[in-house]
């Protein structure tokens, strides 16, 4: 159980004008398991081989249960690193590699032995010890490669995009297990991932990083409701924004004003931004509820489980999907009342570029 | 070979004629090779325990030991018995002598041209960076240039050296030494090991090592379980090149040796003036002795599983 501060962490690759990873602070509590999420090349891996000692910040600070670590080499750190692409020791035994970690640990051949089974069997491979790693399918690989890591019991596990090799249904069965082995062990573990799925689905908490810096870092639920910037709602998909003035809890747009929901103490949204809702929180058809304004179907998919509207509404188009349980259906060319659920509308700051 | 590479580039309707075809370049190429290494080595072979072997005879109809004798590794004729074969070794004969001499400058410039090969190499073969083709191009000049060029520039230098380093009362002894011979034979040693180095290294993923620091080994730790084990193929490959090189150097020990250090090729070219067929043959099969053991020893290994060629690119 380890408490990971990392304060101002800065890494210039030299030669390289803007820095990889720009003043980074994350706290991360002891036991919990947290996702860097963002598109490729942002500073993820880079990140995680900081805190595993493997390249030398320019500036900053990480400290583990309090005492600094940037100066202790990796092999003392306790933090161990699963590479994106496993790295099984070609010429050692699955059992060989496994049991790595103890072995320069000094323990004694037979105790090894012994937790390289517990080991295996943690990650349910039991009995192909004295396989070599070449004649593991992928998936295997990445457990073995997990059993190895986790053999010394690290005081932090750090994880690269765990799952981004494996097939979909591989995924989930690897996913599970992650989720039910840092339960069962509470090792604090930070996984670097791009799928924005992957990241929600696993994480206490989410660390969204756009070009080496931090952009929020909060649970994944809030991540859906009160996006930070309009590039965090577009990078999880949402796709509608209108430009808007808040005065207190209501924004005034060119289609209408509308309420939301305040959010917590520091999410507070910009004065002038975008009003954002995601696609499936929209309600068509209900006339009389809250902000709801008049638009009109553009056009209209069914996608089987649900529909997906294009609507006109005012100069803007927006995006809406209502899933197959509800009843009615809009025709193209229709008028319809559209809702905006006051809890689930949100005002975002722009993107600079934009 | 030639077979494999033949089929999978033609089209199915001309395999066959390309296969033909690749199969008289692969043929023809094993009849060269033999002609020019095998029929050379099985002539030493009968002279070297020739009497007398003349023109018209296949077969030289009497055998002998002479030329042995002669070098002083048997005792002469008729006083053959165990005690004088000793006795004749215990004098360490020349031939003993310069094997020996040719053995450890071959060992020490092996050594050498590894331990400051590979830091080279790795950056070489792992990294990009300003100036890399012109460090590459320094580094194979010694197999273009010709020996004689430099290392006579280098024996002057050597010389020079030697007696600034006498007037400040030190004798390091460049000029004529063991030592100056070494360094000498690093030169032509050092592109061999640098550019196969290079290459396993080109291949070579570094991840690996830091997989093994962050699970707890050293850096003395993570070269022997790790990095050394992913090499040692090709540092096999180096590690060869770099003895056999340093082993059939003549013309460097020659010139910087000054006649005071005398290794086995040193003495097989004296040898070649005296016109005695038989020792000269002797003294060229132990000359050839140690490329053909090697090769002996690690054809299984260069050909089989582990194969150091086809192994560069499966670290
Ligand atoms: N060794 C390096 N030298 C120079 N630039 C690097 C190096 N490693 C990574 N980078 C750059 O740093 C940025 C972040 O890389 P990385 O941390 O690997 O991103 P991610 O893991 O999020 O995809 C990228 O722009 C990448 O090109
Ligand atoms: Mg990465």
């Amino acid at each position: 159980m380890t408490h990971v501060r990392i304060n101002n962490l800065t890494k210039a690759y030299s030669g390289v004008d803007a820095p990889a990873v720009a003043d980074l602070d994350l706290d991360i509590p002891s036991g919990r398991l947290i996702a860097l999420l963002g598109p490729s090349g942002c500073g993820k891996t880079t990140t995680l081989k900081m805190i595993a000692g493997l390249i030398r910040p320019t500036a900053g600070d990480i400290t583990f249960d309090g005492d600094s670590i940037v100066r202790i080499p990796p092999e003392k750190r306790g933090a161990v690193m699963v590479f994106q692409n496993y790295l099984l020791f070609p010429y050692m035994s699955v059992g060989q590699n496994v049991g790595f970690g103890l072995k320069m640990a000094g323990v004694d051949p037979k105790t090894i032995d012994q937790r390289v089974k517990e080991m295996l069997n943690l990650v349910r491979l039991p009995d192909i010890s004295d396989r070599r790693p070449k004649q593991l399918s992928g998936g295997q690989q990445q457990r073995v490669a997990l059993a190895r890591a986790l053999i010394t019991k690290p005081r932090v596990l750090l994880l690269d995009e765990p799952l981004s090799n494996l097939d979909a249904h591989l995924r989930d069965e690897m996913r599970e297990l992650i989720l039910s082995v840092q339960r069962d062990l509470g090792i604090t573990t930070i996984f670097v991932t791009h799928d924005q799925e992957e990241a929600v689905l696993l994480a206490d908490r989410i660390a969204m990083i756009f070009d080496g810096r931090l952009q929020q870092f909060a649970s994944p639920d809030v991540f859906y409701r009160h996006p930070a910037s309009e590039r965090i709602a577009r990078f999880l998909g949402g796709v509608n924004f209108l430009p808007g003035k808040r005065q207190g809890d209501t924004v005034e747009t060119d289609v209408g004003s509308f309420r939301f929901a305040p959010g917590g103490e520091d999410e507070r949204p910009p004065e002038d931004g975008l009003l954002t809702i995601r696609p499936e929180q929209i309600v068509l058809g209900q006339p009389t509820a809250e902000n709801t304004v008049q638009g009109r179907v553009v056009s209209r998919i069914f996608v089987g489980t649900y529909t997906r509207y294009r609507l006109a509404l005012g100069s803007h188009q927006i995006e809406a999907v209502r899933s197959a349980d509800v009843a009615g259906d809009f025709a193209e060319g229709q008028d319809v009342p559209i809702g905006f659920p006051a809890d689930r509308v949100w005002m975002v700051r722009p993107d600079q570029a934009a | 070979m030639t077979d494999v590479t033949v089929k999978e580039l033609a089209p199915a309707d001309r395999s066959a004629g390309k296969r033909a075809t690749g199969k008289i370049v692969f043929y023809a190429t094993v009849i060269f090779m033999c002609v020019v290494l095998v029929l050379p080595v099985i002539a030493f072979f009968i002279n070297a325990f020739a009497f007398r072997w003349f023109y018209p005879q296949l077969i030289p109809d009497e055998w002998s030991l002479q030329a042995w004798q002669r070098l002083g590794l048997l005792p002469p004729p008729g006083q053959f018995s165990i005690e004088n074969l000793f006795a004749q070794w215990a004098s360490v004969p020349d031939v003993v002598r310069a094997l020996g001499l040719s053995l450890w400058i071959g060992f020490l410039v092996t050594g050498v041209s590894i331990v400051i090969g590979m830091p080279a190499a790795r950056a070489l073969g792992m990294y990009s960076f300003r100036g890399k083709r012109l460090i590459e191009f320094i580094i194979i000049t010694p197999t273009i240039v010709p020996p004689i060029a430099f290392s006579l520039g280098l024996n002057i230098n050597f010389i020079r050296w030697d007696l600034a380093l006498e007037a400040a009362g030190i004798n390091l002894g460049l000029s004529g030494s063991v030592l100056g011979v070494s360094i000498v034979h690093l030169v032509p040693v050092m592109p061999y090991v640098v550019l196969t180095l290079s290459g396993v290294f080109a291949n070579y993923n570094a991840d690996f090592e830091a997989q093994a620091r962050t699970l707890g080994a050293g850096p003395f730790r993570t070269f022997w379980h790790v990095t050394f084990p992913a090499i040692l193929p090709g540092l096999f490959v180096a590690c060869l090149f770099a003895f056999l090189v340093s082993w059939s150097q003549y013309l460097l020990t020659f010139l910087i040796g000054q006649g005071r250090v005398i290794t086995l090729p040193i003495l097989l070219f004296s040898a070649a003036g005296s016109g005695n067929n038989a020792v000269i043959a002797a003294l060229s099969l132990i000359f050839i002795a140690p490329a053909v053991l090697i090769l002996l020893v690690s054809s299984r290994y260069l050909s089989g599983e582990s194969g150091a060629v086809g192994g560069f690119g499966r670290v």
